[in-house]
């Protein structure tokens, strides 16, 4: 066979590829000539003939050297820019680095282990925050272009975030041309039979255009026409995916299907996606004019209606705002007597959405940061002591060439190993601190269904753990380049001194001052979750039990049945055994509803929108004061006897009274009251802390107004069997009373559902749920940090009592007692401990400023849990340092100076 | 209008481009082969119409590796020289499926023009 390498290789040789690729090509190309001969030959060509074709073939052609070029160029410059010889250098330098790591990591399996313990309490921690923060604040919205979404609310004097009313929507959809279209929405509940159980479900009656604006679509079915949006259409429906997947196993014959909501047939026509989180609970959806309301009508009534536009491409918020205040201002100008005073205000959907837990967020950022420093200067001193003992070693491979940079990469290698190897285990801890965090916070947290361990939060967790471990590697590292070789060998076996145990004392020190702030943080937060528990609401607390209620479809039928169903309800209710009294009522203190009336003092000519008053407005019946114990200041309260058949009536709280009659005794007086009209006070009770334990002093509506439940005219009582709260006054268990409840409110139809069974402790511990969400972290955080800084205390004590063995084995034998050397020992800890403790005294009056929002009747830089928590930490200090103290008393003498 | 243009453009691309690297992906489909078996089976299948030279067989070849739509594997037989075997990649084959539809568009478009029937 003839030899084809030879001119293969010169035709390459002007292409300079590299010599392996190089022999690679010329190795196929010679198979291919070596196949063309023999096919040649076999076809009966000379043996001569055939090597002249094939060597034309390879060969002589400038063809082949272009387009090799053209392929193969790519590496070339590849090389050239890159540098391949240092690359390969350092990645070489790296594996080695990696592998020396992973074997000292591993001879020293205990040092590893709590390091990395370490490190995953403070990675984990602060991997579940983030995953929080993630979820909640730098996550979009699901919607497609999110940043378009506005909610868009009514504004007046007292609110600035009101709901809208349906008028003044339309008008606005109408008017506004920044938008490409605006949806409205109205939550509420609907009781759904026919169907097994009766059961009340959670949903929303919408705008046939909100789907449109969101950008959402059924996965089944269609969203509302417009016509089915209309007074007195045929009802439809929009079911959840997760009502369809359970209430209707996921029927695919749904669409057509009718329901029985409120005791009206409504017909299935859309199934909405899996990730719809439009509204949390809401499981049916309805064409919001089949909310057939009278409240739909007027632009008097804000029923809770809230409205979302989708900006057109390139429009501003800024723009949309100055649109929407100047129609706003030319309906208040059209009617001036409800439109009065009433504004427009936008605000991204999202930053409506998370605005208000933002701040608490960051707060929580801030304070589990904290905790990862803790744990960084603890790994920072277990490594620096390791690093001592270490000394040799590096001594030796110094002497033997390595430069300092190579021993510093070593040792960061390392560390970033550790760090690492704490994330893989902080993300076990993180996804159980996740769930920890959402079950702390149910309902206080928006968004928490999106909250999870994603792409984002592994980046996240894995950056923090190399920027954690260069971070807590570095001291150490320099520590160790820099001891001199010479003295490290002849110290032996001893360790370095000196520079080291200021920097461990320095560790030692920053990880007591931030354990003080952040059990400063706790303790604030705890007592003002303490405080707020002994605020008096204005009534008992104890012993309640409140359930939302539906009335039975076949009560509907009159307003006099309304009212027979809730006389008979209550009466049943009243009977159940332990049961003190019973009450209906509109709006739950300390829930999570309001609803406000306007009025004016008085029976004369109704002003203008703005120049009336705001009341919040109750509708109960006449036990609704001894359910609740609210004391009668004058006058009485309702009987049964206020109902239509006499003039109506209303009791006002000390409050209003004050605010409108000073010095006065409203009992005999009249006012009116918008939609009622004209209404005469028969008593005064104490005022409620409606709002919130905390919030209520400083809220724009304090004055209250009660209405009886028989008074409410007919035309209104339909809309009010929704929604409406039972109370019951119980024995000391409430809560167990629910099923009792719940079988006596059923009647004889067992279509009565109820629902929502709170206390009223229950319900105020809703009310104060960011708060505890918020003291339950940073209590966690401090518990941490306290742990964490023991540790390192008692790790730096234990190491120097091993340090000073043989000094201390010299004072014993020249006759110290237990006591000095114990105190000798306690002396160096209780320093450190000082320090600290001054040094964080320091940084918690400055950094507890940022508790100031969430905390209640406590300054942030309290002296009393100031002190509190520097003693307590304190006391762990001392405790930690006790324990190496004790050991360094049962050195013997003779053992400690053999050592040398 | 757009989806007419966007059509002519792809075709366009698919003829002057695709259509050897179409050749080689397609011989790939089904097993491995090396350089010069390729070139024989497109000699014998097109019956001598189409002939790649050594030249631009193996450039297009190591192209393709590059782009990672074939792998090329150096496999000793019992008794034969080793030979470097070339097989499709997962994301070859993807482009080989878009090849082809690319391809019948374009011959269905000429057809359509030119009245010659579909082969």
């Amino acid at each position: 066979m003839p030899d084809w390498k030879e001119p293969i290789r010169k035709q390459l040789a002007e292409l300079k590829l590299a010599p392996a690729r190089e022999a690679e090509i010329v190795e196929e190309l010679a198979q291919h000539a070596d196949d063309r001969y023999r096919e040649l030959q076999a076809r009966g060509t000379t043996e001569a003939e055939a090597r002249r074709i094939t060597l034309e073939e390879i060969s002589g052609h400038e063809l082949l050297t272009r387009e090799l070029a053209a392929v193969e160029r790519t590496d070339v410059s590849e090389t050239i820019a890159l540098g391949a010889r240092g690359q390969g250098r350092f990645l070489t330098g790296l594996g080695q680095d990696l592998r020396y790591g992973f074997r000292t990591l591993r001879k020293n399996p205990g040092f590893a282990a709590i390091a990395m313990l370490a490190l995953a309490l403070g990675i984990g921690a602060n991997t579940a925050i983030f995953s929080v923060v993630n979820g909640v604040l730098l996550q979009p919205l699901t919607y497609p272009d999110p940043d378009r979404l506005l909610n868009i609310f009514e504004s007046n004097g007292e609110f600035s975030h009101y709901s809208v009313a349906y008028p003044n929507f339309l008008d606005w959809r109408r008017g506004a041309h920044s938008f490409t279209d605006m949806g409205a929405f109205r939550g509420d509940d609907f009781n759904f039979t026919g169907s097994g159980e009766p059961e009340q479900v959670a949903g929303e009656y919408v705008s046939a255009s909100l789907l449109p604006v969101l950008g959402v679509a059924p996965i089944r079915g269609r969203s509302f026409l417009a016509q089915e949006d209309q007074w007195g259409a045929a009802c439809t429906v929009m079911l959840s995916y997760g009502f369809w997947k359970q209430r209707f196993s996921a029927d695919p014959n749904i669409l057509g299907r009718s329901l029985t909501l409120n005791a009206t047939s409504c017909r299935v026509v859309g199934v909405l996606p899996p990730d719809f989180r439009f509204s949390e609970n809401a499981r049916v959806y309805l064409p919001l004019e089949q909310y057939s309301s009278v409240e739909l009508r007027t632009r008097e009534s804000h029923p809770g209606i809230g409205v979302i536009g989708r900006l057109k491409p390139g429009v501003t918020v800024a723009a949309a705002q100055a649109e929407l205040s100047s129609i706003a201002h030319a309906l208040a100008q059209q009617y001036p007597a409800t439109n009065a005073g009433h504004g427009a205000k936008v605000a991204r959907m999202k930053d409506d959405m998370v605005g208000n837990i933002r701040p608490t967020l960051l707060l929580l950022v801030g304070a589990v940061g904290l905790v990862l420093i803790i744990a960084c200067a603890n790994v920072a001193n277990l490594l620096l002591a390791r690093s001592t003992s270490r000394g040799r070693e590096f001594a030796i491979r110094a002497a033997l060439g390595a430069d300092r940079g190579r021993v510093v990469r070593q040792l960061l290698t390392e560390s970033v190993l550790l760090s690492l190897g704490g994330a893989a285990l902080g993300l076990l801890i993180a996804r159980w601190g996740t769930s920890l965090v959402l079950a702390a916070a149910p309902g206080s947290l928006p968004r928490s269904e999106e909250i999870g361990i994603d792409p984002y939060v592994l980046l996240f967790t894995l950056a923090v753990s190399i920027v954690t471990g260069v971070l807590f590697g570095l001291a150490p590292a320099f520590h160790s380049a820099n001891a001199n070789p010479g003295e490290s060998l002849k110290e032996g076996t001893r360790g370095a001194g000196g520079g080291r145990h200021r920097t461990e004392g320095v560790f030692v020190a920053v990880e007591i001052a931030l354990a003080v702030v952040l059990l400063a943080g706790a303790g604030l937060m705890m007592q003002s979750i303490w405080r707020l528990w002994r605020v008096d609401p204005g009534f008992d607390t104890r012993h309640i039990l409140t359930a939302k209620f539906a009335l039975s479809p076949k009560a509907m039928g009159s307003p006099a049945s309304i009212r027979a169903a809730y006389r008979e309800l209550l009466g049943r209710a009243a009977a159940i055994p332990g049961v003190q009294s019973a009450a209906i009522t509109s709006l739950v203190p300390l829930g999570k509803s309001d609803s406000e009336i306007s009025f004016w003092p008085g029976t004369g000519r109704r002003p203008p929108v703005d120049r009336m008053i705001s009341s919040m407005f109750y509708i109960v019946t006449p036990d609704y004061p001894s359910v609740l114990r609210i004391p009668l200041r004058r006058g009485r309260f309702f009987t049964e006897r206020d109902n239509l058949d006499s003039p109506p009536v209303v009791v006002i709280d000390d409050v209003l009274a004050k605010h409108i009659f000073p010095g006065q005794d409203p009992v005999g007086r009249e006012m009116s009251l918008i939609v009622v009209g004209p209404v005469r006070i028969v008593g005064v009770v104490g005022h409620v802390k409606h709002w919130g334990l905390d919030s209520d002093d400083t809220a724009n509506v304090r004055d209250q107004i009660y209405f009886p439940v028989w008074q409410v005219p007919g035309k209104f009582l339909s809309e009010a069997v929704t929604g409406l709260t039972l109370m019951l006054r119980a024995g000391p268990e409430p809560a167990g009373l629910v099923s009792a409840v719940r079988a006596q409110v059923a009647g004889p139809g067992r279509d009565q559902p109820i629902y929502d069974a709170l206390t009223m402790e229950e319900n105020i511990s809703g009310s104060l749920a960011e708060r505890r969400f918020t003291m339950l972290l940073l209590i966690i955080f401090a518990a941490t940090a306290l742990l964490l800084a023991a540790v390192g205390i008692y790790g730096v004590m234990s190491y120097a009592v091993t340090r000073r063995t043989r000094e201390l084995g010299i004072r014993a034998a020249l006759g110290a007692s237990r006591g000095e050397i114990v105190g000798l020992v306690l002396r160096e800890g209780v320093k450190l401990a000082l320090i600290g403790m001054a040094a964080g005294l320091l940084a918690a009056i400055v950094l507890t400023r940022f508790l100031a929002g969430l905390l209640y009747g406590v300054r942030p830089a309290d002296p009393v849990t100031l002190t509190a928590a520097s003693l307590l930490l304190g006391g762990v200090a001392l405790l930690a340092c006790y324990v190496p103290a004790r050991r360094a008393t049962a050195v013997d003498p003779v053992i400690a100076l053999r050592c040398e | 209008m757009a989806v007419i243009y966007m059509e002519t453009a792809s075709i366009d691309r698919e003829w002057k481009k695709g259509s050897a690297e179409l050749l080689l992906l397609s011989l790939l489909e089904t097993l491995p082969r090396h350089g010069y078996e390729i070139g024989k089976l497109i000699e014998q299948r097109s019956q001598g119409a189409l002939r790649f030279h050594v030249a631009s067989l193996y450039p297009l070849l190591y192209r393709l590796e590059k782009r990672g739509w074939i792998q090329g594997r150096w496999v000793e037989k019992n008794g034969q020289r080793r030979r470097r075997y070339y097989r499709l990649t997962s994301q070859g084959r993807k482009v080989l499926a878009s090849q082809r539809r690319g391809w019948q568009t374009f011959v269905g478009a000429i057809s359509r023009i030119t009245g010659v029937e579909n082969a």
